[in-house]
């Protein structure tokens, strides 16, 4: 996702001098392509992710297009007040790159992981919030963020990411993505975490059982008629995030379902406090409720 | 090089602006019910020196002039100085200052970008404007425009981290287009600055960040001028302006409790007389 995402920026920002690469002194050598073509319009700003947020709302407001870049653990939490106080309710056009989504920094323990960034960002008004789940949906998403004019917080995995996707198609901001249609339970992910989503609904496809898979890439503006459809058609939801279950895309998908008044079975799987253990990102999630195994058996409780 | 207001208002010296702007931040204050009354006084000479004294670049009917200085009020609540300068150059009707803080008016408490004309960010929750600021003279300075940055920052702001981080920040992008003004009237909220937290050597530390550092009388005009226009290449500017909170009101004069509070019966004669008014003019 990192490079998908820094190769459509270096494009962006060869074309159009307002693009500005700001960060915290995170991903410095990824970025040597960037730096070396484009100096002029790359800034790392050292640790100092409010002073980083703060001046980007201040270039934005002379017309500059700045994507500040660093940890989302330390955008969404160190500087969450110059978010909403110096980016959104000054509206001011800053693209706020997280990168490191959820717990894909496996080993480096909690205070890296982005699991309740969602729950800190989605409340502040005019935030548009992104979380792509493969490397082609970031350099459809790095685009369409940069035409769009307002402030967008994008969360990004890490390098590692598989495509989900097969062949090309339409990403447009707040439509999710039906990644596979079924008629009996509706899976709903984001980010690096529907790739296992789709290896276990093929899984069931297999068995007989048809899968819903809806890719909700932007958590707000939330796409209530992609849910409202999967609530009227299979009548089963469970949300997946690598998250905390309060304040992400299990919440934001209850809320549409609550003022929705339909009877839906409903289940959220995503973290329950911080996370814990170290590992592989498939040992942590494994360890924190949210690994293949644990999707598979929710799905089976809730089908019995 | 400018072109800031009519002739009759040059004609004005800044001490009669900074009177004006006295008085009408106690009429806001009396109208609204309230205000940061203390934290605007110390800091109104400073403002009325900028905005009337051919310093900052400006057309008040054109406030988004392409080519304009631009103000950052980083200790957003003393902006009720800031909404009588804005009044005063023109950028909207003096009557509407009455309205402050009612429902209706798009000036409140603190001051707001894109409502009220002339006002360059939204601040309030202090420690921001700092970086908002660097942020505008960057853009600025890559563009190579001819358009200086100014901010006024609290003493008690400077106990916030992020203005030492933007402290750092501003030396290394080698900001020369950028000028910070520290009403530095060494009283915050519930006591004196160093009784809270021990900020000395103040200017030491700004210089030894790398800053431009000048130590004025924050009273005196000519010191404010002379510091508001000077410039060292590929350095930004920092004054620090030694004031006294509540200045220009005898009882307010460097007590605490006039950061937020209104003067009584026994008091409002003795306010009025130290600036200058009737009681008639309130209405």
């Amino acid at each position: 996702m990192r490079t998908a995402y820094l190769d459509t920026l270096y494009d962006l920002a060869k074309n159009d001098e307002r693009v500005y690469a700001l960060i915290s002194d995170n991903g410095a050598i990824v970025y040597d392509k960037y730096r070396a073509d484009l100096g002029q319009q790359y800034l790392n700003l050292g640790i100092s992710e409010a002073n980083m947020l703060g001046m980007a709302a201040g270039m934005a407001s002379c017309g500059k297009i700045p994507f500040a870049y660093t940890i989302g653990a330390f955008l969404a939490y160190r500087a969450l007040e110059f978010i909403r106080n110096d980016i959104c309710l000054q509206k001011q056009n800053v693209k706020i790159v997280g990168t490191g989504a959820g717990e894909v920094y496996s080993a480096l323990g909690p205070t890296h992981h982005s699991t309740e960034d969602l729950g800190a960002l989605r409340s502040i008004p005019g935030l548009t919030i992104i979380c792509p789940g493969s490397p082609m949906e970031v350099r459809k998403a790095t685009q369409a963020i940069y035409e769009y004019e307002g402030p967008v917080y994008f969360r990004l995995g890490t390098n590692k990411e598989p495509e989900i996707y097969e062949s090309d198609y339409d990403f447009e901001i707040g439509k999710g993505v039906e990644l596979r249609s079924g008629s009996e339970i509706t899976l709903i992910g984001m980010g690096s975490i529907l790739y296992d989503v789709l290896q276990v609904a093929d899984r069931f496809k297999a068995d007989g059982v048809s899968v819903r898979v809806i890719n909700l890439h932007t958590i707000k503006p939330i796409d209530q008629d992609i849910i409202k459809k999967a609530i009227d058609e299979t009548g089963r939801i469970i949300t997946i995030e690598d998250h905390n279950v309060i304040g992400g895309i299990g919440s934001a998908v209850a809320e549409v379902i609550a003022e929705y008044g339909k009877t839906v079975i409903f289940k959220r799987i995503g973290l329950q406090g911080f996370s814990k253990g170290y590992g592989t990102y498939s040992d942590v999630k494994n360890a924190n409720g949210i690994g293949m195994e644990h999707i598979i058996n929710t799905i089976k409780e809730m089908l019995e | 090089m400018l072109i800031l207001f009519s002739k009759e208002e040059i004609e004005m010296t800044t001490q009669e602006y900074a009177k004006k702007i006295r008085k009408e931040v106690y009429k806001i204050a009396h109208h609204a019910g309230g205000g940061h009354m203390g934290a605007a006084y110390s800091m109104a000479d400073i403002i009325s020196v900028l905005y009337f004294g051919n310093v900052l670049k400006y057309d008040s009917k054109n406030p988004d002039w392409e080519n304009r200085d631009k103000f950052i009020l980083s200790k957003g609540h003393a902006c009720y100085a800031l909404y009588a300068t804005l009044a005063e150059a023109g950028y909207f009707p003096k009557e509407e200052l009455k309205m402050v803080g009612k429902p209706g008016s798009n000036m409140g408490g603190h001051p707001k970008i894109h409502e009220i004309p002339g006002v360059e960010a939204s601040t309030g929750a202090l420690g921001h404007g700092l970086s908002f600021a660097i942020g505008i003279a960057y853009a600025n300075k890559i563009d190579q425009k001819d358009s200086h940055v100014y901010v006024v920052l609290g003493d008690g702001e400077c106990q916030e981290g992020s203005i030492w981080e933007g402290a750092l920040s501003a030396p290394t992008l080698e900001l020369e287009n950028l000028t910070v003004v520290v009403d530095h009237n060494k009283l915050q909220a519930m006591d004196d600055l160093e009784n809270i937290v021990h900020m000395k050597p103040f200017a030491e530390k700004w210089k030894s960040f790398g800053w431009n550092v000048i130590e004025i009388d924050g009273h005196n005009h000519e010191e404010i001028r002379n510091a508001l226009l000077a410039r060292v290449e590929n350095k930004p500017t920092l004054i620090v302006a030694n004031t006294i909170k509540g200045k220009g009101v005898s009882f307010m004069e460097g007590v605490p409790i006039w950061h937020y509070r209104m003067p009584n019966e026994e008091e409002l004669p003795i306010l009025l007389d130290d600036l200058g008014m009737t009681k008639e003019e309130l209405e």
